[in-house]
């Protein structure tokens, strides 16, 4: 009997020894991290360059970062299942595979990032209701179970898997009901990703953070949400262009891209606009109320005001007039362009609401706070990195995540 | 995250941030159980067709 | 948390800091390191994580000689009434765990080390950097651990901790009280001390009860001179300062180039 082959029919893959080869470089770079890791849990935090005044430093940040811009995830979910954009469904897939690994890296930089591992289960069993990472905590582990539920069908569909009749029944049954997790990822999504940015938005002992509140939630948490809407499926675009580079393969048809990138363009016309009132308002009313000048937080020469130009003009405004317009998003040179400016942008946003928050004094007899992360931080963000190509290479080699692929490349 | 943790009080914050969660988790949980059900179901409906064709 | 608000007849314990009397000597530091188990590094060279619970800050009025004024500015926890004085100190309202609580009947700020797990959120909402993280595992010098407090447990690597007010003595003497059959809720202003109001060689340091009008407390904060740092944030402190330098007074928060500390304070008293 033969056995069923693992890589799915009418598509080509390279060769064992070329994707061992590759495999092997990537897992190099895994091992090093996962040193990194196991010092930390083993040593502690003093393996870091955090201190005192910077007790939120790079894991935050890039927790903070990693999860805007695995929104691609939610929104293109939202788009497909919800306004039935139907049009992304061949890009969804990749989408949610991107958010799966966006979400789980948060997770584990979480877990190495408190002081004490082995209470992190504290946050959910103690639950304070009216801390912000309370419900970043219950939302980002909840919306992960939801992005796993989401995956599983795609890795049901191996051929091999799918031989198995309760595999292929369940693949197809859990399709079926893709909507109601997808509409629930939604929920979970706007709750996260807003309570992240009310994270930095409700400390109202940090006025470069501080925001004014609607109800309970900073304006903070509607602009993160908002962000990562926008800016999320501009990381779903550049990776998707980055496989392809890699694969030498057209994966995605240009229209769907398109499509996704206008989308995305609106959302960050949008939101800039939105981010640049409420900087206005922060900087005019809120910061003068409690003693500050805006020029009081950029008067260091790491964080100067060209930071705010280059967050709302050159990564905010830019791109999104580029996608907004048929000819910009049309020529592949803008389209990327404006897509890295936006993903810049994005993490750019999330690295000031994180190490600047901490970086400015509050005092006029301190100085500012500097930081510069040590290997061992450096190695554990590298670490989702590296297993983040070893999760999009496995599923490409394996899984049917492109569903354009066999019509884009035939086979002879 | 249980009426039975000590810090745990019937007031607006729980009910409203609470509710959502376990409402959350119940349509997860439903949906995958609906998912697995139906799944072996139709698991055996499909052996019983296989069997009627033999 | 649950405990209901009573904040003009609960006890509300603070600290009055006289600024003209504080010599920079650091025994309220010392006091405070002996008396919590404070654990120390081999080398505090860089202070910005060592552990102390009572900080002394050097400020300086910039002229050149022979203008030059210096003031020393010790800085415990400030102990926040928080937001509008519901006791949304910056630090609980932001921990996820609940491992840091308000105490509606002391207005004291607690830490509980074995239910905090090290997320350092509480430390980047604190203005004062009042809070400080175990980076390393606590080491005594051989004899020193049997020099330890038996009151105050010492903490583990990787949670936070921060003043207490010496909590511990509080329950000490209320204890005391009991045993003498009188009423716990009723203690003498000289019954609970914190370390660092002891120690200090220069009396500069009042502490007790802002609610009660027999304590010294009560008079000193509504001296013409007095002012509490970042007031502006509406953290609501309970620690004050005295200075009769106006520049000390003005480095205790921000002002625009165009603002006067006593003015501002006025119109705040009118908004509130």
């Amino acid at each position: 009997m033969n056995e069923t082959p693992l890589i799915p029919a009418g598509v080509k893959r390279c060769s064992k020894w070329q994707f061992s080869l590759w495999m092997g470089a990537v897992t190099a770079v895994l091992i090093w991290g996962i040193y990194a890791m196991f010092l930390i849990w083993y040593k502690g935090l003093n393996q870091t360059n955090m201190n005192d005044a910077y007790g939120f430093a790079l894991w935050i940040w890039a927790d903070l970062a990693v999860i805007a811009l695995g929104g691609g995830a939610f929104f293109s979910g939202f788009l497909t299942y919800i306004i039935g954009k139907d049009d992304l469904k061949n890009i969804i897939n990749f989408a949610v595979i991107i958010g799966f690994i966006c979400y789980s890296s948060a997770l584990l930089i979480l877990a190495i990032d408190i002081g004490q591992p082995l209470r992190g289960w504290f946050i959910f069993w103690h639950a304070n209701v009216h801390s912000m990472l309370t419900e970043v905590a219950f939302c980002l582990s909840c919306y992960f179970a939801v992005l796993t539920i989401e995956f599983i069908p795609l890795i049901l569909e191996n051929p091999r898997l799918a031989k198995k009749p309760f595999l292929h029944h369940l693949s197809h049954n859990m399709h079926g009901v893709m909507a109601v997790f997808a509409a629930t990822g939604v929920f979970l999504s706007f709750f996260h990703q807003g309570s992240l940015g009310g994270v930095a938005g409700v400390l109202y002992g940090r006025p470069f953070a501080y925001r004014e509140h609607v109800f309970i939630w900073p304006w903070t948490f509607f602009l993160f949400t908002w962000s990562a809407a926008a800016c999320g499926p501009c990381f779903t675009i550049l990776v998707t262009w980055m496989t392809e580079k890699i694969t030498r393969k057209k994966l995605v048809k240009q229209e769907v891209i398109w499509l996704f990138a206008k989308i995305s363009g609106w959302m960050i016309i949008t939101y800039i606009t939105a981010k640049t009132i409420d900087t206005l308002y922060w900087a005019l009313v809120t910061a003068p109320s409690k003693g500050f000048t805006l020029m009081d937080f950029y008067s260091s020469p790491t964080y100067n005001i060209g930071l705010l130009f280059i967050e709302i003009v050159l990564c905010g405004f830019v791109p999104g007039l580029i996608l907004i317009t048929r000819r910009g998003r049309e020529n592949s040179f803008f389209l990327m362009s404006a897509v890295i400016l936006a993903v810049i942008g994005v993490s750019l946003n999330r690295w000031v609401m994180v190490l600047q928050v901490m970086a400015v004094p509050l005092f006029s007899f301190n100085d500012w706070y500097t930081y510069m992360p040590s290997w061992q931080e450096v190695a554990t963000t590298v670490l989702p990195v590296a297993y983040g190509l070893i999760v999009i290479s496995l599923a490409y080699r394996y899984l049917p995540v492109f569903p354009q692929e066999q019509e884009l490349n035939p086979i002879d | 995250m249980f009426p039975f943790c000590f810090e745990w009080a019937w007031d607006m914050s729980h009910m409203v941030f609470m509710g959502g969660l376990w409402y959350a988790l119940s349509i997860i949980g439903a949906g995958l159980t609906f998912a697995i059900v139906k799944s072996i179901m139709d698991m055996k409906s499909h052996d019983e067709k296989d069997h009627g064709h033999h | 948390m649950k405990e209901k608000n009573d904040y003009e007849h609960s006890k509300r314990y603070g600290m009055v800091i006289d600024l003209d009397k504080c010599t920079g000597c650091g025994s309220c530091m010392i006091g405070c390191y002996t008396e919590n188990n404070v654990p120390f590094k081999a080398d505090e060279t860089n202070k910005l994580d060592s552990i102390n619970w009572i900080q002394v800050y050097k400020l300086t009025n910039g002229k050149p000689y022979p203008e030059t004024e210096i003031s020393y500015l010790p800085m415990p926890c400030m102990q926040c009434d928080g937001e509008g004085k519901l006791g949304h100190s910056p630090c609980v309202s932001v921990c996820p765990a609940v491992a840091t609580d308000y105490d509606y009947s002391t207005g004291i700020v607690s830490q509980i080390y074995t239910r905090c797990f090290g997320c350092r959120y509480c430390m980047a909402a604190c203005p004062y950097h009042a809070r400080k993280f175990n980076w390393w595992d606590p080491v005594w010098p051989a004899d020193m651990e049997k020099y330890l407090s038996p009151d105050v447990s010492p903490r583990m690597r990787g949670v936070v901790e921060k003043c207490s007010f010496c909590f511990h003595r509080y329950q000490l003497a209320r204890n005391k009280a009991y045993y003498e059959n009188r009423q716990t809720e009723e203690l003498g202003e000289d019954e609970y001390q914190t370390a660092c109001a002891e120690a200090c060689p220069t009396g500069a340091i009042t502490f007790g009860d802002l609610n009660n009008k027999s304590h010294a407390v009560y008079q000193l904060k509504n001296s013409p001179n007095a002012f509490r740092l970042l007031e502006r944030l509406e953290t609501n402190p309970k620690v004050y300062y005295l200075s009769s330098k106006k520049w000390v007074r003005r480095q205790g928060d921000n002002y625009l180039a165009n603002e006067e500390p006593g003015l501002i304070k006025k119109i705040d008293k009118q908004h509130h």
